[in-house]
C-alpha cells in the first residue's frame, strides 16, 4: 500500500526546510459522483502538527479548501543533523497518518 | 537521506521506555499516553471555518482590529490556471509572528487555513489552496498579540471548489 505521505528535509545551515506531500482527496462535499449522482462526502485533513525532536513546532488547522493532495513547506530553526522531524495529520473522519524523518 | 517510517504508537513506546528509564519521567509520559490519541480535541475553529462571509471569519479568529502591513510577503499567481491548485507562499517579516492565516475572500467559506508557529519556526509557509472564483487572497499574521494583513488579487479562470 502506498505511503500516505512523503517528506523531504533539507538542512540549510541550522534551518531545516521541510516539504511534505500528503495523499488525501480533500473533498469539499460539493462534488457529485459522475455515475451515481450522489454527493461525495466532505472529507478533508483538519489538523496538521509538525514536531522537532518531539517538540511541537507547527500546529495547523485546515479547511476543505486546502488543495487535494496537500503540499506544505515550512522551515524549522535551530536544526542539526540527527534531529528528528515528524509530521502528523488527522482528518474530519478521524483518519490519521504520521511520518518521521531524520535530518542529515 | 530520507527516512520514512509510519509512526505506530509512539506515545506507548515512549511510555514503556520511560518506565524502563526511571520514575521521574513516568508522570509526564503517562499523562501523554492517557491523553486521547486524536489531535483534534476542541482545537478546530469551527465557527471561523464555517463562516460564509469574510467579516464572520475574521470575527471567528478574533481579528477585530487589523492593520495593513507591507511586511507580509505574499507570493501567489496573478492568474491561476486551475482554481483547484493555487500556490500561496507567505513570508512574514513582522517580529514575533505566531500565526499565519490564509483566506480567499470570495470562497464559499473564506477561511482556508491557520498555521500556528512556535518560536522555533521561520515565519514562512508555502502551500496550495482552492479558490472558487477570482478573489483577493488575504493573509493575516498574528504577531505580538496584534493582527496584520496583506492581500493580493488572484484571477481564477476555472473555479476549484468542485460541483
Amino acid at each position: 500500500m502506498a505511503d500516505p505521505m512523503k517528506i523531504r528535509a533539507q538542512l540549510q545551515g541550522d534551518i531545516a526546510d521541510i516539504k511534505v506531500l500528503m495523499f488525501h482527496p480533500m473533498e469539499t462535499g460539493l462534488r457529485k459522483d459522475p455515475v451515481t449522482g450522489d454527493v461525495i462526502a466532505l472529507h478533508f485533513i483538519q489538523r496538521v502538527v509538525a514536531a522537532h525532536n518531539g517538540r511541537t513546532m507547527l500546529d495547523a488547522q485546515w479547511s476543505q479548501a486546502v488543495s487535494k493532495n496537500p503540499f506544505v513547506n515550512f522551515r524549522i530553526r535551530g536544526a542539526k543533523p540527527g534531529d528528528k522531524v515528524t509530521v502528523s495529520w488527522e482528518d474530519n473522519m478521524g483518519e490519521k497518518a504520521s511520518i518521521e524523518t531524520t535530518l542529515n | 537521506m530520507r527516512t520514512q517510517k509510519p509512526a505506530g504508537k509512539p506515545s506507548r513506546r515512549k511510555f514503556l521506555r520511560a518506565l524502563a528509564l526511571g520514575s521521574t519521567y513516568v508522570a509526564s509520559f503517562a499523562a501523554g499516553w492517557l491523553r486521547p490519541v486524536r489531535l483534534l480535541a476542541a482545537e478546530w475553529n469551527k465557527a471561523a471555518f464555517d463562516a460564509k462571509v469574510l467579516a464572520d471569519a475574521l470575527k471567528g479568529i478574533g481579528a477585530t482590529s487589523v492593520a495593513d502591513s507591507d511586511q507580509i510577503q505574499l507570493k501567489a499567481p496573478e492568474i491561476a490556471e486551475n482554481g483547484a491548485i493555487v500556490p500561496v507562499e507567505i513570508t512574514s517579516r513582522i517580529p514575533d509572528t505566531r500565526t499565519i492565516y490564509i483566506l480567499a475572500d470570495k470562497n464559499p467559506q473564506p477561511l482556508v487555513a491557520i498555521f500556528d508557529l512556535t518560536g522555533g519556526m521561520e515565519p514562512f509557509i508555502s502551500t496550495r489552496i482552492k479558490m472558487g472564483e477570482s478573489s483577493k487572497v488575504r493573509i493575516l499574521v498574528k504577531a505580538g498579540g496584534k493582527f496584520y494583513v496583506a492581500t493580493q488579487d488572484v484571477k481564477v479562470t476555472i473555479g476549484g471548489c468542485g460541483g
